[in-house]
């Protein structure tokens, strides 16, 4: 028999996933972004019609840390009923935001209603009152508990919104009363609202607005243990809107004693606000003044402040009064805060005041660095921050390295610094490597040795270093699929060797799924798939303490042995098509009336010197801030709550070196371009005639079974058949590859300067340009150079989100997954020469940042997925391509429906 | 009768599929139809729920077989009686007539064996199914905001369905096989309505839920321990979970379950997985011991057997139980 379950009166609230308000929960951060009232951005999405959008806003808001979304929809312009309708239904189908909760806001119950009758989970209502009489209340109340969900109570009744600690206090006591005695709702499924006022508004009956809402909130939660309070944090500093410091500051002051009087969550723009020992001193004091009302004139006094606040420009004086204090806290400061400017000195500093070199790094600069690690660890800081902190960091180290290996010299015996070392490596074929250095540069900050190998590294190499440098922890690295069986080699090698030390797996194309599948059982001394840098120091903290190590590793074991099992039964649950069954469902094209347009040429051309200036307007700035691990849409993330301050200082950053980059031609930008004339001779074979003669290209084809009218999709589909044409080669398809040269002395200067910032930051720019490059070629091969779209004109936000005609999908990626392909897409477009780049053995491209593609322009033609395909395709492939059947497996393994 | 009673004694057993049952009657169209439908213009083979109005002997009879197996909780035939899922047949306007019907044959079965022995009282659970449609999910993957039903639909039809099955006598109400859970939301405020509107006294709920798959969430994408909290409200006699798992996958939920529950837990498994031909082949002694397993840690306190289950696999089922005491009750404390 199992022991006694003893259950919690907690507030239980669900979307796809529960959210349990313990007492040790803390505070609950309610997502205000999805409000028309709040957010100007979001009412007008929401009036245009623009859902998709207004969803990335809800999305936006859970991956900043929200964790319950806030919806309100109560605008004059709007249909409420319909648009709390239509945007909760689409968000239901968004598992990564129906995850967490929903409060659904309305002044208006029939809104309210509304809601509640799209969400499954257990919601929250806010808000219903007494404003319009006990009888309405009841009536509300009851229809929001037979929803099961939880309310807000407004402290309001007929008389108004209670304004004293008394009328706060007994409205809640009745509402109360009423909603566990008539109603029968369950405590802990009340949340109350005394209103939070304008505070320092200059009339005197205000002053008392905090001390009464903080002592009614502590009355409260003393008569009624189980009920929740909640609250509108920003109407505190109404009054001092335009001046975000003060409000931050008021913000902060006020929720630390409404906390601690038993606050439990409340509307708040959670990434702004400051943490209360941070505020300076001053400001503090005065925050503290006006929030408990202890002088006549703190109001005054905290204008006064504010308009010194408003009149100082911040980036133009520097608070330079840090210098004032010890080399120690200097050196924390310069750490922190990413400032290089004074780090020669103050280490030159530090190196005479201690007995040794290496004790200014274990000392100071590590205690620095914890600070960072912490802030880090706890959202507090963001990558791009961290990185600049690693800048100070390395910095400091060049200047003291010299005189550790002197000291070395001297006194071999002399013991030297004992971090924990951990390789890092881009594998075997493979050319990737910026988010490897970004986990490089995050463990450094956490005070790990780092190797790093680079790219193409083979394992051989990876494991001798490995053992020779004795390190602690492997980490590969890979972006592109066919590095993902190469990780699963370097496993075996691990347990053929013998090796002990954990292995860590990481970038773009690997999976936790990938791991606990194909990598985890090849090797028994712990496999870890690390999701981002973030994760990577919390998961080697873990794997180097005695004491975590093990069961770090048996949770791991047994989640993966999880994923794999749910892996291998999910499988069997998918439907496929034999092949020639899905080749019987093509894409349905009208081809007999369909007249191909030709293109103004045939052949390739070539591009030599690209404008990178022009190419720049291309840029799709998303990508770029994902890389740096801030996520959300550009250009809403620069005024992002959470990551908005710093999203802005990066891309500021990112402008300035671009600048560079296209005035000083540190980069060129190559490409080609070509178009054939081209035929379907077989349902997944295009032909096209070349100068060098004909070329066959292969196709894949969806394979699972489909929606009725919905169908198999391949490649090949868009191009006209031999067989309706009458004539040969009748319709035409292209290629391009464009490519960013010159990267690699820039890339050795910043290493020479210790400037990893940088460094990543030219990395993910050469990157974004050519995307942009591609992108750029696309529109003029639609408008110019094939000439199939000249009437097209799309801004360049819907070119990112693809709303032109014609496909240029990728050999290797989902549509045409068959890296193998690029082959013969290089030597049509007349190889290295001509495109300046070179195939890896994996296929990969070098220069890093290359893309290729293929064009096709049918109206009809879009992007897909190949999906998984199954071994009779993979056969009939093998015998188009002239390869085994082991060949082809080896090649589109991460594709294959069945086990090898 | 009281049916906590029960459930503080001993672990008690519900039936198994009837489905499974009809099946081996080998009924016609023309059994189907009966005289009542002798002339309606579509095929209704198929439509298990007309068979309470053209052949209730056949109920009645499953019925009997599960009782004799056992059974201490028997469900009606009203899995699909609802206004929409009648749609498919054309038969929405007897849906309440089925209802009813449904009600009286099994609560006769039932009140047949509690007088032969009033020892062992049997009850009588109104099926209550997930329709056919869901609220949560669009049918169409293009347009995910579209819904088939609406929320109020759902709500009239169970309404309807509540007021045929009170009206036809059964004990308890059981919300069964929930893939979304917004349908079972508004199954629960039709009943809490039913029972506001008409001043009845409230007949108690059960609710169970399905775990479509071994990523252990609702069709619907709800995690087992957001499903429950989503349900609470209902305030229910028992949460469970049936169909689309056998025993041996349902293991690790209803444990789950059984440690978050403040209610009765039951779990009714599909005899197995179906294998290749969609035929459950678990044996009767096969199911019983898994279900054995789960009593002994401590998990259930009702249980039987869902799709591809017999009256076979609940006189296991009931045998090996029976020795076991029952889940206790979770303390609920009164404060944090």
């Amino acid at each position: 028999m199992s022991d006694t379950v003893r259950i919690k009166p907690y507030l239980r609230l669900s979307g796809l996933e529960p959210l349990v308000i313990r007492p040790e929960t803390n505070f609950v951060n309610v997502g205000e972004r999805t409000n028309v009232t709040g957010s100007k951005k979001f009412a007008r999405l929401i009036r245009e019609n623009k859902y998709e959008e207004a969803l990335s806003v809800a999305r936006q808001q859970v991956e900043s840390g929200a964790q319950v979304l806030d919806i309100n929809m109560d605008d004059a312009l709007l249909d409420g009923v319909k648009a709390m309708t239509t945007f909760l239904n689409l968000l239901q189908s968004e598992p990564d935001i129906a995850k967490i909760p929903i409060m659904i806001d309305s002044s208006k119950f029939e809104i309210i209603e509304a809601g509640l009758k799209c969400v499954q989970g257990k919601c929250i209502v806010n808000s219903i009152s007494m404003k319009e009489g006990v009888e309405k209340f009841i009536r509300e109340a009851h229809i929001c508990r037979m929803f099961g969900a939880a309310v807000v109570v407004m402290a309001f009744d007929e008389q108004g919104q209670a304004d004293t600690y008394e009328r706060r206090v007994n409205i809640c006591t009745q509402a109360y009363k009423i909603l566990t005695e008539q109603v029968g709702f369950d405590p802990q499924d009340i949340i109350f609202d005394p209103n939070i006022f304008a505070i320092a508004t200059g009339i005197e009956e205000h002053n008392n607005y905090a001390i009464d809402f903080i002592e009614a909130t502590r009355t409260i939660k003393e008569r009624m243990p189980l009920a929740k309070i909640s609250g509108g944090v920003s109407n505190i500093s109404f009054s001092f809107r335009g001046n975000e410091p003060v409000r931050e500051a008021m913000h902060s002051v006020f929720l630390l004693y409404a906390i601690r009087a038993g606050m439990d969550m409340g509307i708040v723009n959670a990434g702004q606000l400051v943490v209360y020992d941070e505020i300076e001193p001053q400001l503090r004091e005065l925050c503290e003044d006006v929030i408990w009302n202890k002088r006549p004139d703190a109001t005054d006094r905290l204008i006064a402040f504010a308009e010194t606040v408003k009149a100082k420009d911040k980036s133009e004086v520097k608070n330079e009064e840090w210098r004032n204090s010890s080399v120690e806290e200097r050196l924390k400061h310069a750490l922190v805060n990413g400032i290089t400017d004074y780090i020669d000195g103050d280490t030159e500093e530090a190196r005479q005041k201690y007995a040794r070199p290496l004790e200014v790094i274990e000392g100071p600069l590590m205690a620095g660095m914890n600070v960072v690690g912490d802030l880090f660890g706890s959202g507090k800081m963001f990558l791009p921050q961290v990185v600049k902190s690693a800048r100070v960091m390395k910095k400091s180290v060049a200047i003291l390295t010299p005189y550790i290996e002197e000291e070395k010299r001297n006194n071999p015996n002399a013991q030297q610094g004992g971090a924990a070392k951990i390789l890092l490596a881009t594998v075997k074929g493979d050319v990737h490597d910026i988010g490897k250095n970004i986990v490089g540069v995050v463990l450094g900050c956490n005070g790990y040795d780092i190797i790093d190998l680079g790219v193409m590294v083979p394992a051989d190499k990876i494991l001798e270093t490995a053992a020779k440098e004795n390190v602690d922890i492997i980490g590969l690295s890979g972006l592109i699929t066919p590095s993902l069986d190469e990780m699963v080699h370097v496993a075996r090698e691990m347990k053929r060797r013998n090796m002990q030390q954990p292995l860590l797996i990481g970038g773009a194309t690997t999976s936790r799924m990938h791991t606990a599948v194909r990598i985890a059982p090849e090797y028994d001394q712990g496999v870890v798939h690390v999701l981002d840098a973030s994760r990577s120091v919390t998961v080697a903290g873990s794997l180097l303490s005695n004491e975590q190590k093990s069961p770090y590793l048996d949770k791991i074991k047994t989640e993966y042995v999880k994923l794999k099992e749910d892996f291998a039964s999910k499988k069997s649950v998918k439907q496929y098509l034999t092949f020639e069954l899905a080749q019987k469902n093509p894409v349905k094209i009208d081809w007999p009336n369909f007249q191909p347009i030709a293109p103004t040429f045939t052949g390739t051309k070539q591009f030599l010197n690209y404008d990178l200036a022009e190419i720049a307007q291309y840029i799709d700035w998303s990508p770029f801030f994902i890389a740096w691990e801030l996520h959300g849409k550009f250009p809403n993330i620069l005024t992002d709550e959470k990551v908005g301050s710093e999203a802005s200082r990066l891309y500021e950053d990112a402008k300035v070196l671009l600048k560079k980059i296209i005035d000083e031609k540190w980069l060129t930008a190559q490409g080609v371009i070509g178009f054939w004339p081209a035929e379907a001779t077989a349902p997944d074979t295009v032909k096209l005639n070349t100068k060098a003669g004909v070329v066959s290209l292969e196709f894949l084809r969806q394979q699972i079974k489909k929606a009725a009218d919905q169908p198999n999709t391949s490649l090949a589909d868009f191009i006209k058949p031999a067989t309706v044409s009458g004539k040969p080669f009748a319709d035409y398809m292209g290629a391009f590859t464009v490519t960013i040269k010159g990267i690699e002395p820039h890339i050795e200067q910043y290493i020479q300067t210790h400037d990893d910032y940088n460094k990543i930051m030219l990395q993910v720019l050469a990157d974004r340009l050519v995307e942009a490059f591609a992108e750029c070629l696309h529109e003029r091969v639609r408008k110019e150079f094939w000439g199939y779209a000249t009437d097209e004109h799309l801004s360049n936000e819907e070119l990112i989100s693809e709303q032109y005609m014609g496909i240029r999908p990728a050999p290797g990626y989902p549509a045409c997954p068959d890296h193998t392909e690029k082959y013969k897409l290089f030597e049509m477009l007349g190889g290295e020469a001509a495109t300046g780049i070179t195939l890896t053995e994996s296929l990969a491209m070098y220069p890093a940042s290359s893309v290729s593609g293929w064009y096709f322009a049918h109206p009809q033609s879009q992007y897909f997925g190949i999906g998984k395909i199954q071994k009779d395709q993979v056969e009939d492939y093998a015998k188009r391509k002239g390869m085994s059947v082991e060949e082809v497996e080896k090649w589109l393994r991460p594709v294959l429906e069945y086990e090898l | 009768m009281d049916i906590k009673k029960e459930l503080r004694k001993r672990i008690l057993v519900i039936d198994g599929a009837m489905g499974t049952m009809i099946q081996r009657y080998k009924l016609t169209e023309e059994d189907y139809r009966g005289e009542r439908f002798k002339t309606w213009p579509s095929d209704i083979k198929g439509n298990n729920e007309a068979l309470s109005i053209t052949r209730p002997d056949v109920i009645g009879a499953i019925h009997r077989e599960y009782l004799d197996a056992g059974a201490d909780i028997i469900e009606t035939n009203t899995f699909s009686a609802t206004v929409i899922a009648q749609g498919e047949y054309g038969m929405q306007e007897f849906a309440y007539e089925q209802n009813v019907a449904s009600a009286r044959i099994a609560r006769e079965a039932a009140d047949e064996y509690t007088a032969k022995d009033p020892s062992k009282p049997r009850f009588v659970a109104g099926a209550i199914g997930p329709l056919n449609k869901t609220l949560s999910l669009s049918p169409d993957v293009n347009n995910p905001g579209y819904r088939a039903l609406t929320f109020d639909e759902a709500m009239e039809a169970y309404y309807d369905q509540t007021k045929g099955l009170v009206e036809g006598g059964v004990h308890i109400l059981l919300i069964e096989t929930i893939f979304d859970t917004l349908n079972s939301k508004a199954a629960i405020f039709a009943i809490k309505k039913f029972f506001h509107d008409t001043g009845l006294p409230e007949l108690p709920i059960m609710i169970s839920g399905t775990i479509t798959d071994a990523s252990g969430r609702t069709l619907s994408g709800q995690t087992l321990e957001a499903f429950y909290t989503s349900v609470m409200h209902a305030r229910p006699l028992s949460i469970g979970l049936n169909c689309a798992l056998g025993a041996n996958e349902m293991r690790a939920h209803i444990e789950e379950l059984s440690h978050i529950a403040a209610c009765y837990t039951s779990a009714y498994p599909n005899a197995g997985l179906p294998n290749a031909m969609g035929e459950y082949d678990e044996q009767p002694h096969e199911t019983a011991h898994f279900i054995e397993e789960w009593a002994s840690q401590g998990f259930v306190n009702i249980v039987g057997g869902c799709c591809g289950t017999t009256p076979e696999h609940i006189r296991h089922i009931a045998e090996h139980v029976k020795s076991f005491e029952p889940r206790q009750l979770p303390v609920l404390e009164p404060s944090l």
